[in-house]
């Protein structure tokens, strides 16, 4: 697959976002992204309350946390996939809420799925062509006619071929997307994202499900996007991960945001050790809960 | 002995008469909801209906010419498909399945109901409303044809509007579903959140492709009455399910399969119907009246589609690569 599986250089880090301490909800420098008091609950759970975060234009930013935390449901929120109950959000200044899935992609924030979601029965070409934006054969009576939008479909499918040839799918493209392997497909939905040309890409889980030998190639392209211009924000739970391509680290857990800052430092932060390994971690169990080993001894006694 | 001659020629007429030509619509407006965009229209009765009754009763009540009555009929099923599409299309698949077999029957009760017997006629229906279309024929009168498809100039009349309709509308389907608007109607079937997160307003998409192959059924409605009367009880859910039986036995998701399959299904159905009338006749088949006869048919072409799909389950013109990555 990719010529380089051992990291060939260190890839250059962004510094300088925050403006002031490295706290949860910091200000930044230039933010993409503004969410203020996003509130989701589903019944008596509150899955996402986020008081105030700032995700920095033109860097590489993770979101952390254990399972459960809320990243997900976050991400749907921010991309429209869901409503929340309260709470105002916007990016590159204009207002996010009550915008559909569908306006918020055309406004240049695309996103990929956890579960990847290619699209099984369209040839890889296809699957590229879809992800263009303004397509004027799209329209159901202009697309009867084909010299409307022949030229501008051209276009696109050198553009596709293009970005093909650097994720290495070229050679499938007559192929369903079906037939890719699991990290093939997490490829063709990057690829696809890119057709649009969008400000800031958000990836749920890049990793999840990808062989270590795909797994070198995903990183290099997504510090691709970067060089490129292009802001990124995504969920991993790959450590090594985080802390080799992360320039900003934001870690949520129980649906709120607990620390910010960068991806060294934040892992030392003793908020996230209780994220991850509980508030408790290091007090011995045994002492605590003397109690309920009596009760227990009690319990066993009883059935003999 | 069995007059073998008069069931093979009974079959073949039903190769271009009209009533396989309203099917073939039918099932060419299915695939666009079913094959191509994974909707699950299970009225498609109730849009033949409106087609029918559109036609009927604007030409009857009201006296307006072919063109206007044809016009009331599309408007109709547009409405009716915006009405069935605006709740459910924002939900689960599913949810269209169910609203869409009951909205149907509605359309079918309403009908048949005493109530409006002024305007529909109720359960013995209409007719007397082919003047208009007649008047249009520019066939002189005449008998044509060569056995065993030998019709007068009206029964001619209908098959080339049918069969033109049937053409028109397929090669419309075919430039539609290369395009890119195809392409976006195809990756809704796959996976709609994908398609919203690519910046397509896929509501708007799904509502498209219910209006268009609503009004595909609507035509096929008044191709279907043409050559017989507007009764009520021939828009039973049984109608939309034969449609359903035709596009699975020519596939799915292609533009041949619903004409060719319709052609299929009812010269099978003529045959078998005449042969086993006939072997009754003949006492082939001492333990069957034949009114029994007639019901054998049914279960002859099931048997013959459930043989179609387990054997060749992406239909006759499917792509069989497709069904290697079925889930």
């Amino acid at each position: 697959m990719s010529s380089n599986v051992t990291p060939t250089s260190k890839p250059v880090k962004t510094t300088g976002l925050h403006v002031g301490d490295a706290a949860p909800g910091v200000r930044k420098v230039d933010p993409i992204l503004i969410a203020d008091g996003v509130k989701r609950t589903f019944g008596g759970l509150t899955a996402v309350d986020v008081d105030h975060v700032e995700v920095p234009r033109g860097a590489i930013t993770a979101l952390i946390g254990p399972n459960g935390a809320g990243k997900t449901t976050f991400f749907n929120l921010l991309t429209g996939f869901d409503k929340p109950d309260a709470g105002k959000w916007e990016f590159d200044g204009r207002s996010l809420a009550h915008v559909p899935a569908y306006r918020v992609a055309r406004m240049g924030l695309i996103r990929t799925f956890q579960l990847t979601k290619a699209l099984g029965l369209l040839t890889v070409m296809d699957n590229m062509k879809l992800g263009a934006k303004g397509q004027t054969g799209e329209n159901l009576f202009r697309s009867v006619l084909p010299f409307l939008w022949r030229k501008q479909e051209d276009e696109i499918e050198a553009k596709a071929l293009e970005i093909l040839a650097r994720f290495k799918l070229d050679t499938k493209k007559d192929d369903y997307a079906a037939s890719l392997s699991g990290g093939q497909r997490k490829l063709l939905e990057m690829a696809r994202a890119l057709m649009s040309d969008p400000t800031l890409v958000m990836l749920d889980e890049p990793m999840a499900g990808v062989n270590p030998a795909l797994t070198q190639s995903l990183l290099d392209h997504i510090l691709d996007l970067k060089s490129q211009g292009m802001t990124v924000l995504f969920v991993e739970h790959d450590m090594h991960m985080v802390r080799h391509i992360a320039d900003w680290v934001i870690v949520m857990a129980e649906g709120r945001i607990v620390a910010e800052g960068d991806p060294h430092i934040v892992m030392q932060d003793q908020a996230v050790i209780d994220a991850y390994l509980g508030a408790h971690h290091d007090a011995d169990l045994g002492s605590t809960d003397t109690e309920h080993v009596e009760v227990l001894k009690e319990l066993i006694d009883d059935e003999q | 002995m069995i007059d073998w001659i008069a069931i093979f020629s009974n079959a073949a007429q039903e190769l271009i008469s009209p009533t396989t030509a309203a099917y073939a619509l039918a099932a060419l407006g299915l695939a666009i909801h079913f094959g191509y965009t994974g909707l699950l229209n299970f009225g498609q009765a109730g849009f033949m209906a409106l087609g029918a009754y559109g036609y009927a009763i604007s030409t009857l009540s009201f006296g307006f010419p072919v063109w206007a009555a044809v016009l009331v009929g599309i408007g109709a099923s547009v409405v009716f498909a915006l009405i069935l599409g605006i709740p459910t299309l924002r939900l689960r698949a599913d949810y269209l399945a169910i609203v869409t077999i009951a909205a149907a029957e509605i359309l079918r009760l309403v009908f048949t109901t005493n109530t409006f017997d002024a305007l529909t006629g109720s359960a013995s229906g209409l007719q007397g409303y082919k003047g208009g279309f007649a008047d249009l024929n520019p066939i002189p009168a005449g008998t044509y044809g060569f056995s065993p498809f030998t019709y007068n100039a009206y029964d001619w009349w209908i098959r080339i509007v049918g069969w033109s309709l049937v053409v028109l509308l397929a090669v419309i389907t075919w430039l539609i579903m290369r395009s890119p608007w195809g392409r976006v109607i195809k990756g809704i079937r796959e996976d709609e959140d994908a398609v919203r997160a690519l910046g397509k307003n896929v509501y708007s998409y799904k509502m498209q492709s219910l209006i268009l192959g609503g009004v595909y059924g609507t035509l096929a409605g008044m191709i279907f009455v043409l050559p017989r009367a507007v009764v009520p009880a021939n828009y039973q859910t049984s109608l939309t399910f034969f449609v359903y039986a035709i596009l699975l036995l020519g596939g799915a998701a292609t533009i041949l399969g619903p004409v060719i399959g319709s052609m299929i299904f009812w010269v099978l159905l003529s045959f078998f119907s005449g042969f086993v009338a006939r072997a009754v006749e003949a006492g082939w088949l001492p333990f069957m009246s034949q009114v029994q006869a007639g019901q054998l048919r049914f279960i002859l072409v099931g048997i013959a589609i459930m043989l179609i799909v387990i054997f060749r389950p992406q239909g006759i013109f499917g792509n069989k690569k497709e069904l290697a990555f079925v889930k």
